[in-house]
């Protein structure tokens, strides 16, 4: 495998406590060597990347996309959406269950970990918690694990009742895995007459959409709690996905207090965007959970800056042009996120509110590799993976879905300004992506 | 890890872009898009056009293409609509739900482009889901006119709503301000949270000045209904509503948008049905509506629908007028005004 030398950039490894101008030598997919510029003893042959002016930092890690293989590979597959998550800086993506089928087995985290598929970056499958993710009968973790899983979920459904999710994170505990939880008690959100499409309150009646209410988000999170307070001597790990409400994540924060291991990622538009940008009926404003009041978009941020969210996750949910463009309640939840992510972190938390470039790159990278167990990833420690991003973290850039990677364009951020440019993306000591 | 309250700044997100809805101004998507302006243009034309000789008026859109497109079933809108295209000469057809390509699968972006294509000039839209005319005119960029959108609106009902009660309350009045409705109370009683019209009448009268009491049990009626705009209010206790107003309106129990819900129908007949005797006790001067259809003996009684304060087919008969209205207003709206922001 060929060498390669960073030269010239500003390194920053908020795991290693490093920051300071720094050359890098990447060898065999590791990283080799970290000198004063320069100073590389052993860099015969290695192609040279100068990334004078730039920002060297590990590989971005989003915990929490979709890849839409096997199944649906009209929206994504993993070649594409991995492709995506090159662009946006990302080395490591986990990948949600909910294929087609359902990703409950260790054949199918195999598959989808394959050369075959053709993935630019690091695919790490999450397996189905249950059968189906039918939330009834749980899945043999140690088989799941042994195959590569990081993690079990049945994300895009709760799993709802308190047998099977007590069962769940015990058995997920002893074979040394987290559960995440996506958090919404279907009894509040699925109606006869339909599924909730939007934020309950004022807006959801005066649009006359069915409203999903802040309690279905918490009520769980809460519920999971006690499972772990009454596990507590399990080492149980209970993540919370896409957290998008004040009330959930003061349970989180309680629980944090409590000493228990609990989790939580936020999504960027449940920081930046609130149920006012449904405006009129934009499916490209409905995800779930939808998109919350100010105040709850407000506790996301806050919750940012404090430290009490752990990592910052897309969602990357993409979905075929035709399927967005029908009536709101028909429109399929979710959008893409893995190009903007970093960008919209950047001009927002960074730029905005000031927070240190190290922070918020430790809540897309060293944080999610720590919740997901991702030995070698999320630092670039000597002797860590050769997964890095380099990006120039002044450049403002406008974001045009039409020139995504993803198979979809499913964004509400189209035309948003951006901060921090990618310039290379290095997955296991290989260029994944160079920006034009 | 620890906050480091001294450096951080507060974040202001972006708030959300204004709407590019309706795109174009002929457009009729919610009560809401309405100037005030713009309400009293199309009750004057109403008025004109209802007294204009039938020889010349059906000049006015001679051979111009109007395409009826309705998801659900309808009595009054769907026939007001096309008498009142027909009226000024246009040509109409109707594609209903059933009977049509839609059975098939056809998306109602492909519907909508098919009768674009087919020389449909404005499309009036009656559609089970809320927002399905924003779609419709995103998609097509034709003018649409929303005959009742899922649960959300039902504009041209509310201007048919307030021709009515003008002619009672305000005779003689086309140009309306913020204060025209002044000091009436129109109250709207029953099945608020599945009704189209209920919203579209939240939208418009208060921005003339009415207050607006809705009226009904919780589960059709939440709390969260108040706070949609200003100028509306909850009372709960039906007579002590009553009392209190000059118009009545009253609602149908949508029963095929109830599912789930667990509601006693004698209980609510005792409790918010409109008998003879507690009208003539609380409210003998008031007028009563309904924007039909009617289930006698369950929202009103027969007498009180057939009776002297009803103005029920008053209503039916302002549809006509109000629709011929909006329909010249679509297919006449100066392009050059442009989308409103």
């Amino acid at each position: 495998m060929t060498a390669l030398v960073i030269r010239g950039g500003h390194l920053i490894d908020p795991a290693a406590g490093v920051e300071g101008l720094k050359d890098i030598l990447l060898k065999d997919g590791r990283v080799a060597e970290i000198a004063s510029p320069g100073k590389l003893k052993q860099t015969d042959g290695a192609e040279t990347l100068d990334a004078t002016g730039l920002t060297v930092a590990p590989g971005l890690i989003d915990m929490h996309v979709h890849l839409r293989e096997p199944g649906q590979g009209y929206k994504e597959t993993i070649a594409t959406g991995t492709a995506a998550a090159a662009a946006g800086g990302f080395t490591s993506v986990a990948a949600m269950p909910n294929t087609r089928p359902v990703n409950d087995s260790p054949e199918i985290t195999r598959w989808m970990q394959a050369a075959e598929r053709g993935a630019a970056v690091r695919v790490f499958p999450i397996a189905a918690a249950t059968r189906g993710s039918k939330g009834e009968a749980i899945n043999d973790f140690a088989a799941l694990k042994s195959a590569g899983a990081v993690a079990v979920s049945d994300d895009g459904l709760p799993i709802l009742k308190d047998s099977v999710m007590r069962e769940t994170l015990a058995a997920a505990a002893r074979v040394g895995l987290g559960v995440i939880q996506h958090a919404e008690d279907t009894r509040m959100t699925h109606f006869a007459g339909g599924i909730a499409g939007m934020n309950a309150g004022p807006m959801a009646f005066k649009l006359g959409l069915r409203g999903w209410p802040n309690e279905a988000e918490s009520s769980i999170v809460e519920r999971d709690i006690r499972l772990v307070q009454e596990l507590r001597d399990a080492r149980v790990h209970l993540h919370v996905a896409h957290i998008s409400t004040a009330g959930a994540l003061a349970a989180v924060r309680q629980a944090r207090r409590n000493g228990l291991r609990v989790t939580c990622e936020v999504t960027p538009h449940h920081f930046l965007l609130t149920e006012e940008h449904v405006g009129f009926y934009n499916t490209h404003a409905k995800m779930c959970p939808p998109l919350r009041a100010a105040a709850d978009r407000d506790a996301m941020l806050e919750g940012i800056l404090d430290g009490v969210v752990d990592a910052i996750a897309t969602d990357h949910a993409p979905h075929a042009v035709h399927e967005k463009e029908v009536e709101f309640e028909q429109a399929p939840n979710g959008i893409t996120g893995l190009e903007t992510a970093l960008g919209l972190s950047l001009r927002w938390l960074h730029g905005e509110g000031k927070l240190p470039l190290g922070r918020v790159l430790s809540l897309l990278s060293a944080q999610p590799a720590a919740l997901l167990n991702l030995k070698g990833r999320g630092t670039l420690a000597v002797g860590s993976v050769a997964d890095v991003v380099v990006f120039d973290p002044k450049a403002e850039w406008t974001y045009s879905a039409r020139q995504t990677l993803s198979k979809s364009r499913n964004t509400p951020f189209d035309g948003w300004a951006m901060q921090g440019k990618v310039r290379w993306t290095i997955s296991e000591g290989r260029i994944a992506y160079t920006s034009e | 890890m620890t906050a480091s309250a001294t450096t951080r700044r507060p974040i202001h997100p972006p708030p959300a872009p204004a709407s590019l809805f309706p795109y174009h101004p002929g457009s009729l998507l919610s009560a809401a898009d309405l100037t005030l302006d713009e309400i009293s243009h199309i009750l004057t034309r109403a008025t004109a056009l209802e007294t204009q000789d039938p020889l010349t008026r059906d000049r006015i859109l001679a051979k111009r293409r109007v395409a009826l497109l309705f998801y659900e079933s309808s009595t009054r809108t769907r026939t007001s609509f096309e008498l009142a295209a027909k009226g000024l000469g246009a040509d109409t057809t109707l594609v209903s739900s059933l009977s049509s390509s839609i059975e098939k699968g056809e998306t109602l972006k492909d519907t909508g482009l098919t009768l674009r294509a087919l020389g449909a000039e404005t499309i009036i839209l009656r559609h089970n889901s809320s927002g399905a005319p924003w779609l419709l005119e995103a998609e097509t960029r034709l003018p649409v006119l929303n005959a009742g959108d899922g649960m959300h609106e039902h504009p041209t009902q509310a201007l048919l709503d307030l021709r009515t009660i003008l002619a009672h309350l305000r005779p003689g009045t086309h140009t309306v301000t913020a204060e025209t409705l002044a000091g009436v109370t129109v109250m709207i009683v029953g099945d608020i949270l599945h009704s189209r019209v209920a919203r579209s009448n939240m939208q418009l009268l208060p921005r003339l000045g009415a207050r607006v009491l809705l009226c009904g049990p919780k589960e059709l009626l939440p709390e969260i209904a108040a706070q949609t705009g200003p100028g509306i209010e909850i009372e709960r206790d039906f007579e002590a509503a009553l009392r209190q107003s000059q118009v009545v309106m009253m609602l149908r129990i949508q029963a095929e948008r109830l599912a789930g819900l667990q509601l006693d129908l004698e209980e609510y007949k005792a409790n918010y049905q409109l008998t003879g005797p507690r009208l003539a006790a609380q409210a003998p001067k008031a007028i009563v509506m309904h924007p039909g259809p009617i289930i006698r003996g369950l929202e009103v009684t027969a007498g009180v629908a057939d009776g002297v304060q009803s103005v029920i087919l008053e209503q039916v008969k302002n549809g006509v007028a109000i629709r011929m209205a909006v329909v010249e207003r679509a297919l006449t709206a100066a392009l050059q005004r442009g989308g409103r922001a």
